[in-house]
């Protein structure tokens, strides 16, 4: 398989703690790829460099085969690349419909016509009844609930069109009913060619759901490899258990 | 564009017939000068909502565009002597506008790779920067001994009434403006920078371009208006003519009748600039009027704290079972001091 994303050497100081320190691994396209580790490994500031919102001090990456040499969200999420946040971010003063349409790329020339095209908004509507959020399409995304807005930050990035999506703790804070849900989600868009990579405390749910898994420890790469694999490897083991 | 609906057409209707109707109905001279002050800060405080309301980019700096409008009318048909006086200092406004947003472009350009307070305090320097240039270049603008602009020959009983409809014009087109922008995808894209900005740009929405965009109709707008004041006022300094206290007024509306809606920031011109006006006139020489001033404001704190029209929008919304809550940090803020610039006397 190739690599959709590459990540090189990446590092991250913030003062004299390396959050990320020379991190490097590969994405290949088609998988759902889990990125663990123990709390403050770095996984979310790697995330937040690859994706632009955070810049980094060394290392590079490469998205779709091209080097990205100054990552941004914008272009990124234009080129394919697209993430959710652990603290899911809507627009809480958009309706839900509102919320998906904003994330349609625009040309230029369009940006005085209706916000909403019937077009756009037949799309919004199947996307909202494929999550389950049909009901609530003109209600304002502050009415939500945790849970439905992770729902609804899911679907909003899957309107750009993505090829890798970056979905970090999707699962944290929300009921089991939930979780099974966001994971047949992953599973189904997955089947219909999308890349992940998942970012997930919930070890049950890596083991069954990703492959492979890549590991991190005081922000450096110590593993990658098949679930079965990683759960066994004494450096994981030692990472989380400490000795 | 926004949808149309029956109600809106005939609220718009209806707003500006009795706006058209107005100086014929009431033409006391007194009067229609509360109205075209009154227009003046629903127009300002309509183009400052473009902005402040819809980005959530609060700027407290718009009255050195409101400034340079001033001079630029004043400018034109005094030193330049272009076309002399009469109606035509009324048709450059679109060429004032124009050029105003035009020269914006830059300065919001650096002024918008910040935000919040930070923005704020940046546009209010600039203020004052442009003040201190109109203070000192002084063969242009004669500095602080004011510049006079050539007296209008409109017949005295109804001298006001060019004025009005200028403005009246002029506020009618922001507040058009504002409306299609809200109802149209850079409406959509200046929600979402207001709600969450980083967010945005993380779904491909042209951050930069769409503040540009507002920042630059925004200014606009408020220069035109610092045009039509300049001619009405007939004589121009630089502390009235960019003075922080026309942006405060303009942003007091905004957060009074309710910022980032259609007609909020109208509703608040319209209920404080008259209320001012009166108090003013009616206890203006014991200064009581201060305090009635400010009741008007902890009133509507107290009962509309997100401003009159989101307020009364989700009582209304929660009496027929709909949303109760609205978006945070849409308080209403209280006024610094009660007297509006921008000539019009206490």
């Amino acid at each position: 398989m190739t690599a959709l994303l590459g990540v090189d050497g990446l590092t991250k100081h913030f003062g004299g703690v390396a959050a990320v320190n020379g991190c490097s691994f590969e994405v290949s396209e088609g998988t759902i790829t889990a990125l663990i580790g123990p709390n403050g490994s770095g996984k979310t500031t790697a995330f937040n460099m690859i994706t632009g919102y955070l810049p980094a001090d060394s290392g590079s990456v490469a998205f779709a085969g091209k080097a990205v040499s100054r990552p941004d969200p914008t272009r990124l999420y234009r080129a394919g690349l697209t993430r959710t946040f652990q603290q899911a971010r809507v627009f809480p003063a958009l309706t839900l419909i509102e919320n998906l349409t904003v994330a349609i790329s625009q040309p230029w020339k369009s940006l005085l016509r209706r916000g909403v095209s019937e077009r756009n908004r037949e799309r919004a509507l199947a996307l909202l009844e494929e999550f389950g959020l049909e009901r609530l399409a003109r209600r304002p995304a502050s009415e939500l609930s945790f849970g439905q807005r992770k729902l609804l930050e899911f679907a909003t990035v899957l309107m750009g069109e993505p090829r890798l999506v970056l979905l970090d703790e999707p699962t944290a804070g929300v009921n089991p009913v939930m979780v099974q849900q966001i994971e047949q989600h992953v599973r189904e868009l997955h089947s219909r060619g999308l890349t992940f990579l998942v970012v997930e405390h919930d070890m049950h749910l890596v083991m069954r759901l990703c492959d492979p898994v890549i590991v991190l420890d005081r922000g450096a790469t110590i593993k990658q490899g098949p679930p079965a694999e990683v759960q066994n490897d004494p450096a994981v083991l030692d990472a989380y258990l400490g000795t | 564009m926004s949808r149309l609906t029956r109600a809106g057409v005939l609220r718009a209707v209806v707003v500006f017939g009795a706006l058209t109707a107005f100086p014929f109905v009431f033409p006391a001279q007194w009067i229609v000068n509360i109205a075209i002050f009154t227009l003046m800060y629903a127009g300002l405080a309509t183009a400052w909502n473009l902005l402040g309301g819809f980005s959530g980019y609060l700027s407290l700096g718009h009255a050195a565009f409101f400034g340079v409008g001033a001079y630029a009318i004043a400018i034109a048909f005094t030193h330049i002597s272009i076309g002399g006086s009469g109606y035509k200092p009324f048709y450059a406004l679109p060429l004032v506008g124009i050029a105003v947003g035009l020269v914006s472009v830059p300065i919001a350009w650096v002024a918008l790779r910040v935000r919040a307070a930070t923005f704020a305090i940046v546009t209010l320097t600039l203020l004052f920067v442009v003040q201190q240039l109109a203070f000192n270049l002084h063969h242009i603008t004669h500095g602080s001994q004011g510049l006079a602009l050539p007296p209008p020959p409109f017949d005295v009983s109804t001298f006001e009434q060019p004025f009005y409809f200028a403005m009246l014009a002029v506020f009618a087109l922001a507040l058009f403006t504002c409306w299609w922008v809200r109802g149209s995808k850079l409406g959509l894209m200046l929600l979402s920078i207001r709600d969450d900005e980083d967010r945005s740009r993380g779904v491909g929405v042209r951050v930069t371009g769409a503040k540009l965009i507002a920042f630059a109709v925004s200014v606009g707008f408020t220069g035109m208006i610092g045009g039509v004041w300049a001619y009405y006022i007939q004589f121009i300094y630089p502390q009235f003519a960019i003075d922080p206290l026309i942006t405060i007024g303009a942003v007091l509306m905004a957060f009074l009748g309710g910022k980032g809606t259609v007609w909020g920031p109208t509703v608040g011109a319209f209920i404080l600039v008259p209320v001012q006006q009166y108090m003013a006139y009616k206890l203006g020489a014991s200064e009581l009027y201060l305090i009635g001033y400010a009741s008007v404001f902890l009133l509507i704190m107290l009962f509309l704290p997100r401003g009159i029209i989101p307020s009364i929008s989700d009582r209304l919304a929660a009496r027929r079972g709909g949303r109760t809550a609205g978006p945070p940090g849409t308080a209403v803020a209280t006024p610094s001091r009660a007297t509006l610039p921008g000539g019009m006397a206490p």
